[in-house]
C-alpha cells in the first residue's frame, strides 16, 4: 500500500530506472562476456586443423594452425585442485585458530593478518615465486624423490624447481585467505547453543569443535573451497612466471612440465597472430565456463546452507 | 551415584562485572533443589557455576569454593572437563545436535567416553530414552534427525542425552520455560523418578513447579539493580512457601501467587 | 555398567588428542603467515635499493634491460590513471546496483537474479576480463590498445565488490530513519539521496577503497588490453600505456639483474600503494565500527 504511494510520487521514476538499468548492465556484461568470447574465438577454431578439445599442442600461428586444449586443461585442473588439496587444510586450520583458539583480544588482528595474504598482487607472488621458492624447493623436491618416489606423483628421472608442486604452491598460498575468511565466518557462526551442549557432555575443545562447529560449518568450507578452486583457475600472472610452459600432460609433478589456460595466455600474448588471438580467446572462454560452473555450484552450497541455518533457527 | 555439592563463598564475574556474591549452600543428594528469584539476579550463572560450564564465556571467571563430596571442583589439579562429565546439564531451550539422529544424541556423550560395543550402546541408549519418558514416541524412529521431534520431545531427548552419561549431579536451568503444560508434567514427572538415582538442581520461574517437584527451594535475589545478586535463603520447600524467614521472600512468592 | 565415584579424570588419549589438534592449528596458523614474512621481507630487501628519485621519476625509454638505473614513472602515472577511469566507470554502476538490490529490488526475480550473478562475477578470472575487452573494445569494434581499454577490464572486476560492499553498507542504514523521512512526506528517491547514502557513505568508501586496492595490482587484464610500453604516455585514451604490475611482470621476465632489481622496487611500490589503501579503508572501518563506541 506504502509501496504504491511511494512509485506514484515524483522524481522517483528517473531514480527507480537508473538502478534497475545498472542491475541490467552488471547482467548484459556477464553475458556479453560469453558472447563476445565466442564471436572472436569462432574463426580461430575454424582454421585449425585438429580437434580443439583434446589436442595437445599449441602452434595456432603456424601457416596450418594446429592447437587444443587438452594439455593447458589438464595443467589448469591438476594445479588448481593440489593447491586446493594444499591450502583447504590449513586454511581451516587458521579459521579454527581465529575462531576457536587464538585469545580473544588478537583474534581479530590476527584474522587482518591472514587477509593481508589477499591483499599482496598476484604479480608479487610470481616474483617472489620465480626469484625465492623455485631454487627453494629444489632441495625438498628432490627429498620427496628420492624417499617417495614410487609414489606415481613424486616420480620421475628428472626433478626441477620450476614444477607443477611450486606452482601449486603458490596458488595455494594465494587461495588459503580465502578459504580462511569464509570458513572462519562459518565457524563462528555455529550456535553456541550446540556448542554448549557439548562441553556440559564433558567434551574437551577438539570434541566439542567435532560434534558441533564442524558439522554445522562443512557446507560453508565446502563452497569456501570450490570459491578458492575457482580462484586457483583463473590466477594467470604467478603461475605464468613459475610453470615452464610445455604442451604434454603428466603427472610428474615435480619434473620440468606444467602449464595452465591462463599461463598461456600470458605468455602467449605477445607474439600472436590473429589466429593465435582468436585460439587464445577460445583457450579462455573454456576458462571462462569452468570458472563459472565452479562458482555457480559454491554459490549454490551457499544458499542451501542459509536455508538450513534459517530453519534451524 | 548421587553426591552432595557443597558450595561456600562462590562469586561469579563477567569480566569486571561481578553477578553474584557470597553464596553458600548444601545440596542434598536424591533430592530435588529448586532455585527461585526474579530475573537477573543470578540463577543461571550460579547453576552453570557448578559444573564449571560458566568459565567457558570469554572473560567470565569464579572465586569461592565448590566441592563435589570431598572434592574441589576448582581446584588446580582438576579438569573442568571431567567435572562437566561428571555433573550433567540441560539448557533453557532445547539443543540436540542438528546433525544427528536421535539415537547419536543420546549416544554422543557416550562415544566420548571410550568404546562400547554395539549392544551396550543400544542397551544404554534404551534405558536412557526410557528413563527421559521418550522411548515409546521415538523407538521406532531412532535414526531420524533429532531436530525433527518437537520442542518437549527435544528436551527430553537432552534429557535422556544428559543421564546416558550416568552424571552424579543434573543441573536443569529453566527446563520447561520453551514447553507446552504437557510436556510440562511430563518432564515433572520424570524430574521425580531421576531424583531416586540424582541429585537435580532446577531452576524455575514457575512458583507451583518449584512447590510440586522441590524439597529445598533456595531463593536469589538483588540488593538493588546493578548489584552482584546474593542467596536470601534455603530451606525446605514446604517452609519457604509457607513460612519464610525473610520478607523478601514472602514478597516476592506471595506477589506472584496473589 | 560401572558405578563411578567423585570426579573422574578424562583418559589420556583424549586429553592428547586435544592437545595434538591445539598444536596442529597453531601450525597452521604459522604456516599461513610464513609464506607473507617472507614475501613482505624479500620485497622489502631487494626493493629497497632502487626506491630512489630516479626510479619514481623516469621511465624506461631508451634503457635496456642490461642498463642500471631507469624507473617505473610512466607506470605508476598510467596505473593512476587506469585505476581512476576504472573507478569512474565501477563505482556508479556497482553503487546503483546496490540500491536497486536494497530499496527497489524487493526480492523480486530479477534482483535474484542480478544478486547471484553479482556474486558469480565476483568469480571471474582476471585475464577471462581482459580477454572479454580484447574481443569486444579492441578486436570487434577496433579500438587500440589503451589505458582506457585496461579500465574498462578493471572495472568489470571491481563491479560486483562495489556492489557486495555497498549493498552490506545500505542494509545497516536503519528502517527509522528511512520511515521518518518518509512521514515528513519526502518522496523515496530524494530519501535515498538525502538520507540513506550519506548514512551509508563512509562504508561505501571503504567498500569502493578495497575494490581499488584488489585491482591496483591486476596484471592480467592489463597485460591484454593496454600491451607494454616503456615510454610514458599522459593520454590513456591513445596508445599503448604501462601500469605499475604490468611493469613488474615486463621486468621480472628480462634475464638482467638490473632489471629483476627494478622488478623488485615495482613491487615494493605496488605493494606499499596496495596495503596503504587496504590499511586506510581498514582504520575507517574501526574506527566508525559500534564496537569501538561501546
Ligand atoms: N554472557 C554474559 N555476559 C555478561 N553478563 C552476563 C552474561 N550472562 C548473564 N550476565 C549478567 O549476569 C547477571 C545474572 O544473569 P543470569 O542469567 O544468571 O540471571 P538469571 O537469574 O538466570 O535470570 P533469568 O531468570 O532471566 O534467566 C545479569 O546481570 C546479567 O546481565
Ligand atoms: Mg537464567
Amino acid at each position: 500500500m506504502r509501496r504504491s504511494a511511494f512509485r506514484r510520487s515524483r522524481g522517483d521514476g528517473p531514480f527507480r530506472f537508473a538502478s534497475t538499468g545498472a542491475g541490467i548492465v552488471l547482467l548484459a556484461i556477464m553475458a556479453a562476456i560469453g558472447v563476445f568470447l565466442v564471436v572472436k574465438a569462432v574463426p580461430a577454431l575454424q582454421a585449425n586443423t585438429s580437434h580443439f578439445l583434446t589436442e595437445l599442442t599449441w602452434q595456432p600461428n603456424a601457416t596450418e594452425p594446429v592447437f587444443g586444449i587438452g594439455a593447458l586443461a589438464f595443467g589448469t585442473v591438476l594445479s588448481s585442485l593440489l593447491a586446493l588439496v594444499i591450502a583447504t587444510p590449513v586454511a581451516v586450520g587458521v579459521a579454527l585458530f581465529i575462531s576457536h583458539y587464538a585469545p580473544r583480544r588478537l583474534a581479530s588482528a590476527l584474522g587482518y593478518v591472514v587477509d593481508l595474504l589477499a591483499a599482496v598482487p598476484s604479480v608479487v607472488y610470481g616474483l617472489w615465486g620465480v626469484t625465492f621458492l623455485v631454487p627453494f624447493m629444489l632441495g625438498p623436491s628432490k627429498f620427496l624423490n628420492d624417499y617417495l618416489g614410487w609414489i606415481p606423483l613424486f616420480g620421475g628421472d628428472t626433478v626441477v624447481g620450476r614444477s607443477m608442486l611450486t606452482a601449486s604452491l603458490v596458488l595455494a598460498i594465494m587461495i588459503l585467505p580465502i578459504i580462511a575468511a569464509i570458513s572462519r565466518e562459518v565457524f563462528l557462526q555455529a550456535p553456541k547453543m550446540q556448542e554448549e551442549a557439548a562441553l556440559a557432555l564433558g567434551a574437551t575443545r577438539w570434541e566439542m569443535i567435532r560434534m558441533s562447529v564442524l558439522p554445522f560449518g562443512r557446507p560453508g568450507v565446502i563452497s569456501a573451497a570450490m570459491l578458492g578452486l575457482g580462484r586457483a583457475m583463473g590466477e594467470t600472472i604467478a603461475v605464468a612466471l613459475i610453470f615452464p610452459a610445455t604442451f604434454n600432460i603428466s603427472f610428474k609433478i615435480l619434473g620440468p612440465y606444467g602449464n595452465s589456460i591462463a599461463a598461456n595466455i600470458a605468455n602467449g600474448f605477445g607474439e600472436a597472430t590473429e589466429v593465435g588471438r582468436g585460439a587464445l580467446i577460445a583457450s579462455g572462454l573454456i576458462l571462462f565456463l569452468i570458472t563459472l560452473l565452479v562458482n555457480m555450484a559454491a554459490r549454490f552450497v551457499i544458499a542451501r546452507r542459509k536455508e538450513y541455518a534459517r530453519a534451524a533457527a | 551415584m548421587a553426591k552432595q555439592i557443597e558450595v561456600a563463598g562462590l562469586d561469579a564475574y563477567y569480566g569486571t562485572h561481578k553477578a553474584i556474591e557470597g553464596i553458600s549452600m548444601t545440596i542434598e543428594p536424591r533430592s530435588v533443589t529448586a532455585f527461585i528469584g526474579p530475573s537477573g539476579c543470578g540463577k543461571s550463572t550460579f547453576l552453570r557455576t557448578l559444573n564449571r560450564m560458566h568459565e567457558v564465556i570469554p572473560g567470565a571467571r569464579v572465586e569461592g569454593k565448590v566441592r563435589l563430596e570431598d572434592q574441589d571442583l576448582y581446584g588446580a589439579d582438576v579438569d573442568p572437563v571431567s567435572v562437566r562429565r561428571t555433573i550433567g546439564m540441560v539448557f533453557q531451550r532445547p539443543n540436540p545436535f542438528p546433525t544427528m539422529s536421535i539415537f547419536d544424541n543420546v549416544a554422543a556423550g557416550l562415544r566420548l567416553n571410550g568404546r562400547h560395543s554395539r549392544s551396550q550402546l543400544d542397551g544404554i541408549v534404551e534405558e536412557s530414552l526410557k528413563g527421559a519418558n521418550l522411548w515409546n514416541e521415538v523407538k521406532d524412529r531412532l535414526n531420524k534427525p533429532g531436530a525433527g521431534l518437537s520442542g518437549g520431545q527435544q528436551q527430553r531427548l537432552c534429557i535422556a542425552r544428559a543421564i546416558a552419561v550416568r552424571p552424579q549431579v543434573l543441573l536443569m536451568d529453566e527446563p520447561c520455560s520453551a514447553l507446552d503444560p504437557i510436556s510440562t508434567l511430563a518432564i515433572e514427572d520424570l524430574i521425580s523418578q531421576l531424583k531416586q538415582d540424582y541429585t537435580i538442581v532446577i531452576v524455575t520461574h514457575n512458583m507451583q513447579q518449584a512447590a510440586r517437584v522441590s524439597d529445598k527451594t533456595a531463593f536469589f535475589n538483588l540488593a538493588a539493580q546493578g548489584q552482584p545478586g546474593k542467596l536470601v535463603e534455603m530451606d525446605e520447600t514446604s517452609k519457604i512457601f509457607t513460612n519464610p524467614a525473610e520478607k523478601a521472600t514472602e514478597d516476592y512468592i506471595t506477589g506472584r501467587f496473589g | 555398567m560401572t558405578v563411578q565415584t567423585g570426579i573422574q579424570p578424562i583418559s589420556s588419549a583424549r586429553r592428547a588428542k586435544d592437545r595434538l589438534v591445539q598444536v596442529l592449528v597453531y601450525l597452521a596458523f604459522a604456516l599461513a603467515v610464513i609464506p607473507l614474512l617472507s614475501v613482505l621481507w624479500l620485497v622489502v630487501k631487494n626493493g629497497i635499493g632502487r626506491l630512489d628519485m630516479e626510479f619514481l621519476t623516469h621511465s624506461m625509454r631508451n634503457i635496456g634491460a642490461r642498463d642500471a638505473g631507469g624507473g617505473a614513472y610512466h607506470a605508476i602515472i598510467g596505473t593512476l590513471e587506469q585505476v581512476l577511469l576504472a573507478s569512474l566507470i565501477a563505482v556508479p554502476i556497482g553503487l546503483l546496483t546496490a540500491v536497486y538490490l536494497v530499496e527497489y529490488g524487493e526480492g523480486g526475480r530479477l534482483s535474484r537474479t542480478i544478486s547471484f550473478f553479482v556474486d558469480v562475477m565476483t568469480g571471474v578470472p582476471s585475464v577471462v576480463s581482459g580477454l572479454f575487452v580484447l574481443a569486444f573494445w579492441i578486436l570487434v569494434l577496433g579500438m587500440p590498445f589503451s589505458g582506457f581499454a585496461g579500465a574498462l577490464a578493471l572495472s568489470i572486476l571491481m563491479m560486483p565488490v562495489v556492489v557486495r560492499s555497498a549493498e552490506e553498507m545500505l542494509r545497516l542504514v536503519p528502517r527509522e530513519l528511512r520511515e521518518a523521512s518518509y512521514a515528513l512526506g519526502v518522496p523515496k528517491w530524494r530519501t535515498i539521496v538525502k538520507v540513506v547514502l550519506p548514512t551509508a557513505f563512509t562504508g561505501i568508501v571503504t567498500g569502493v577503497m578495497l575494490a581499488v586496492a584488489r585491482v591496483a595490482g591486476e596484471t592480467a587484464p592489463l597485460l591484454l588490453t593496454v600491451f607494454v610500453t616503456d615510454s610514458i604516455n599522459n593520454d590513456p585514451f591513445n596508445g599503448p600505456q604501462m601500469g605499475l604490475p604490468l611493469y613488474v611482470f615486463d621486468q621480472a621476465g628480462r634475464p638482467t639483474d638490473t632489471a629483476v632489481d627494478r622488478a623488485w622496487t615495482g613491487a615494493l611500490t605496488l605493494i606499499l600503494i596496495v596495503m596503504l589503501l587496504n590499511l586506510v579503508a581498514r582504520l575507517i572501518t574501526w574506527w566508525r565500527s559500534p564496537a569501538r563506541r561501546r
